[in-house]
Formats: structure tokens, sequence, C-alpha cells
């Protein structure tokens, strides 16, 4: 393989101590194992992709991790402290943005400020702030049904940025968006982690994608499901984001995650 | 644009109300039978009952039960539902008794409710109940069972309690669907109140259709059946107004008249 990646175990200095670590996960639906004996760690400030073919369990993973679901065996730790259900270190977003079509982006936003007791004023001027963030502004009284689909992802994403959470939990945010509003996001979201202090994982099934965004990239193959490798991108963090996709390491990357995934793709 | 599209649904409903009752006019004029009115007989019998006071009183009657019963079914009906709906245990013991008691025929309940609770107030608003509640019952069930897991989801991600997940994510989102089941509740009580006037006591407007009819005095038999029908439908715009009022962004042009 090329120089310009660590593999597990080596060269582990540069590597930032792990915010959220799962430890020996297993899962079963009946008689369907979506997980099993699963290990991986997620470096705090940085963003980890899950990427691997669809059914492999990657969904599943990011649930366990959010507390939504239990595991059938093993633990998730954040920040040191056992997961036993959501909590206030982590915000999800959705793939499909999972926004309440009744109420009006302003309260969608302050929505997980409104579940955690925050007085009306306070939680619309946070949800304000982030709505700009995300450059929705103008559009606080308008509804789900009236916005685009990557309208309605930011929407999702200033919901997740507003309870300010440590950790960030995506699942295939952008999949459901058009391919130009795919780019902008992935653009913006590099300068979210650079400007955040907050560990992303990021869940994708597009190999370009999360070359583009990672820092580091768990692939995960099914059937058993499993964490077949760990790649994490050199010197691409420091590019200028317009130039990451001319860049030889990222065609590199992308050839060799290729070549591990073709075998996989029916 | 909104303005215009009010303006055009004014428009479409005066046009309607012209077309239809410009039908009876003529039936009646015809006549299609002997015992069929005009229109303008009807309207100058019931202004006659308006006047008189007569009408008044027989709606103060009609609607003690029908309001009674109305208030019990949306309420017992929304909280038998929601249990029904968020338990799957309760689905299976309950569920099968309110489909019975939407298919049941009523007319053969009523002998024996009059048995039991004899021919007074407790009779009719139970008439009204059995009419009104299985459908809201029904309804809200389904409302909540088809509430979509994401939504679900993502409030116990942000954090909200069981509470908070029912009264901010579940209720609303079954909300359409509970208050279709409130209109067609409410429409079949309207029903149930008229048919418990017409079969277990005579009073109020159930009286006035029997009475004008045993003394064949048909047009005001039919402004008293028109009265209650204005009623009604004045009574599910209210409803309708309230869910605008309640849910504006789940309302997207589905609920109209
Ligand atoms: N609720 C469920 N019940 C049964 N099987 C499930 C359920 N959720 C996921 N699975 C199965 O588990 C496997 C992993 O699913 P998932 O985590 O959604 O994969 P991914 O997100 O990588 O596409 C799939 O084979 C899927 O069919
Ligand atoms: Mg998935």
């Amino acid at each position: 393989m090329g120089t310009h990646q660590t593999r597990v175990g080596g060269d582990p200095s540069d590597i930032p101590a792990a915010a959220v670590s799962a430890r020996n996960i297993s899962k079963t639906y009946g008689d369907v194992e979506a997980l099993k004996n699963l290990t991986l760690e997620f470096p705090r400030g940085q963003l980890t992709s899950l990427l691997g073919p669809s059914g492999c369990g990657k969904t599943t993973l990011l649930k366990i991790i959010a507390g939504l679901l239990e595991p059938s065996s093993g633990e998730v730790e954040v920040n040191g402290i056992p997961v036993t259900g959501p909590g206030p270190d982590r915000a999800f977003v959705f793939q499909d943005f999972a926004l309440l079509p009744w109420a009006s982006v302003l309260r969608n936003v302050a929505f997980g400020l409104e579940l955690r007791g925050i007085g009306r004023s306070e939680r619309e001027g946070i949800a304000e702030r982030y709505i700009r963030n995300v450059g929705l502004a103008g559009f606080e009284k308008s509804f789900p049904h009236e916005l685009s689909g990557g309208m309605r992802q930011r929407v999702g994403l200033a919901r997740a940025l507003a309870v300010d959470s440590q950790v960030l939990l995506m699942d295939e945010p952008f999949s459901a968006v058009d391919e130009q509003t795919r780019r902008k996001f992935q653009e913006d979201l590099l300068g979210l982690v650079a400007e955040e202090n907050k560990t992303f994982l990021f869940v994708t099934h597009s190999i370009e994608e999360a070359v583009y965004v990672s820092d580091q990239i768990a692939i995960l193959l099914p059937r058993p499901s499993r964490v077949s490798e760990i790649i994490r991108p050199r010197g691409l963090r420091d590019k200028d984001v317009a130039d990451i996709r001319r860049d030889p390491e990222y065609l590199d990357i992308v050839d060799q995650i290729w070549a591990s995934l073709r075998f996989y793709v029916e | 644009m909104p303005m215009l599209s009010i303006n055009r649904s004014l428009h479409l409903k005066i046009l309607s109300g012209i077309i239809v009752f410009g039908a009876w006019e003529i039936a009646g004029q015809i006549p299609v039978s002997f015992g069929f009115p005009t229109f303008f007989e009807s309207m100058a019998a019931l202004a006659d009952m308006v006047l008189d006071g007569s009408l008044l009183h027989a709606y103060s009657d009609t609607l003690r039960p029908l309001a009674i019963g109305l208030l019990i079914s949306a309420f017992a009906g929304i909280a038998i539902g929601l249990w029904i709906g968020l338990s799957s245990w309760f689905d299976w013991l309950f569920l099968p008794i309110f489909i019975v008691m939407q298919a049941a025929p009523l007319a053969a309940l009523i002998p024996l409710l009059v048995m039991v609770y004899g021919i007074g107030l407790t009779s009719k608003i139970f008439v009204v109940c059995i009419m009104a509640m299985p459908v809201i019952v029904l309804n809200t069930a389904g409302g909540v069972r088809n509430t979509p897991t994401n939504l679900k989801e993502m409030g116990r991600s942000f954090l909200g309690t069981e509470k908070d997940i029912i009264l901010k994510v579940i209720i609303p989102s079954a909300s359409p669907i509970i208050f279709s089941g409130l209109r067609l509740g409410a429409s079949a009580g309207f029903i149930g109140a008229i048919l418990s006037e017409l079969k277990i006591t005579p009073t109020g407007v159930g009286d006035i259709i029997t009475y004008s009819r045993s003394i064949a005095d048909y047009p005001s038999m039919y402004a008293a059946i028109f009265s209650i029908i204005v009623l009604a439908v004045v009574f599910l715009n209210l409803l309708e107004r309230l869910e605008k009022l309640l849910f504006e962004g789940n309302v997207r042009g589905y609920a109209s008249d």
C-alpha cells in the first residue's frame, strides 16, 4: 500500500485519543447477524467515516453508539463513560432528515433544546444563530414541505449543532440530496470539522465522499460484519478544498478502497 | 394567491349551493312526490320555526345529549385510542370491541339500551357515543401506530422523555388521522342524536320531524332536517379551523369541505 497511510497499530503518536470507542460489539436481529465482534475507535476532534456496502451494519453501529439500540454484546464508551442510552454528549443527523412536518424551521432547529427544557426565548435565540450558520436565514417560519431536500438536511444539521454535543452522528446525511448540493455540503462539512471542536461519525456508501471528508475511514464488510481496514489519509486536510479531488493521494485511496470493495458488489 | 384561492373556493361553494337548492326547488315544483316541498316553502317554514322560538326550544333538547355525547366520545375516544395505539397488548384485547361496535347495526341495540337505561338522557347520550366513538378510537389508534419510527427515534436521541414523545411527536403526527376520526365521529354523532329522538322518545328536532310528518306538514319536516344538516356542516368546519390552528404545517390542502 501507499506510504501516506497508517494502518491500525501503525504510528499512533499523531492520532488524538478516542472520544468514542466501540468494543466487541455484536448485534443480531433474530437470526440476522448485523454486527459481529466489532471494535473501533473514533479519535477526538476528527471525522471518521464508516464506509461499506449497504446492509453491512453501518446504521446499526451508529444507532448503538447513539444509544437508540442495545447491542447484543459489547460496549460503547463516550469520553470514557459507558453508553446506556441517548445522552447530551451525542447528537444525531438522520438520513431522511426526521423533521417535524407540523413545525416551522425555527421550532425544528430548537426542538433538541426544547426537549432539554430550555426556555423559549433562549432556545429560539440559539436556533436562529444556527439557522444563519447553515445558510437558511429568512426561512425560520417556513415549514419542511416548503423546502428542498438539501435545505431540509441543513435544518437537520442545525438541530444537531444547536444542542452543542461533543459527538455528531451522521447517517448518510447527504444521500437524499442532489449531486451539486452534496458537493457543497461536503465542503461545508470540512469547514465544520475544522472550526468546531467536535468528533464526527459519518456513515456513507460513497467512496469519493468518504475520502474527501474523512480523517479516518473504517471500511466495513458484510458476512460476517467486521471492520476490514482503517485508512487515514495524511496530506489531504491541509489542501484547499477545491484541489482535493485532483490530489494523487485522493485518487490513490479511492482506487485502493474500490479494489477492496469490488468483490462485495454483486 | 391565497386571496384568489379563498375567493375561488367561496365562489364554488355559492355555485354548488345554487345548484343544489335550485334542483330542490325544481323537484318540489314538479313535484317528484306529493310529500316533497319546494326549497322556498321549506325556507319559509324554517323562518316561522325560528321566529316563534320552537326551533330554538327543540335544539335546547337535541343539543344536550349531542354535546355531552360528542364531548365524551372525543375525550374518551382519543384517550382509549392512544392507549390502544401505544401498547400492542391492548390492541389485541380492545380493538375488536370497537371494530364490532363500528359495524353493529345501531337500531338493534336501541331496545337493549332502553331496557337498561330507560328512555331519558342517558340512553340518548349512549346512542351518540356508540355512533361517534368507534371511529375516533380506531383512527386515533391507527394514527398512533403509524407514527414514523424515525420521528420517535429523533425524539429519543434528543433526550425526549416518554411523555415528551407522546405529546410532541406522536399526537401531532397522528393529528390528521385523529381529526378525520373526529369529523367522521361528529357526523355520526349528529345522526345518532336524531336517530335517538326518532327511536327512543320524540323530543327536540326529532319531535318536529315526527310531528310534522304525522300532520303532513312537510315543509316543516324538511326545514328541521335541513337545519340539522346546516348545523353539522358548520360544526365540521369549526373542527377543521381548530385543526389548522393547532397543526398548521400538517395541513397541506387535504382538509377542506
Ligand atoms: N430492525 C431490523 N430488524 C431486522 N433486521 C434488521 C433491522 N435493521 C437492520 N436489519 C438488518 O441488519 C443488517 C444491517 O442493517 P443496517 O445497519 O441498516 O445496514 P447499513 O446501514 O449498512 O445499510 C441488514 O442485513 C438489515 O437487513
Ligand atoms: Mg443505513
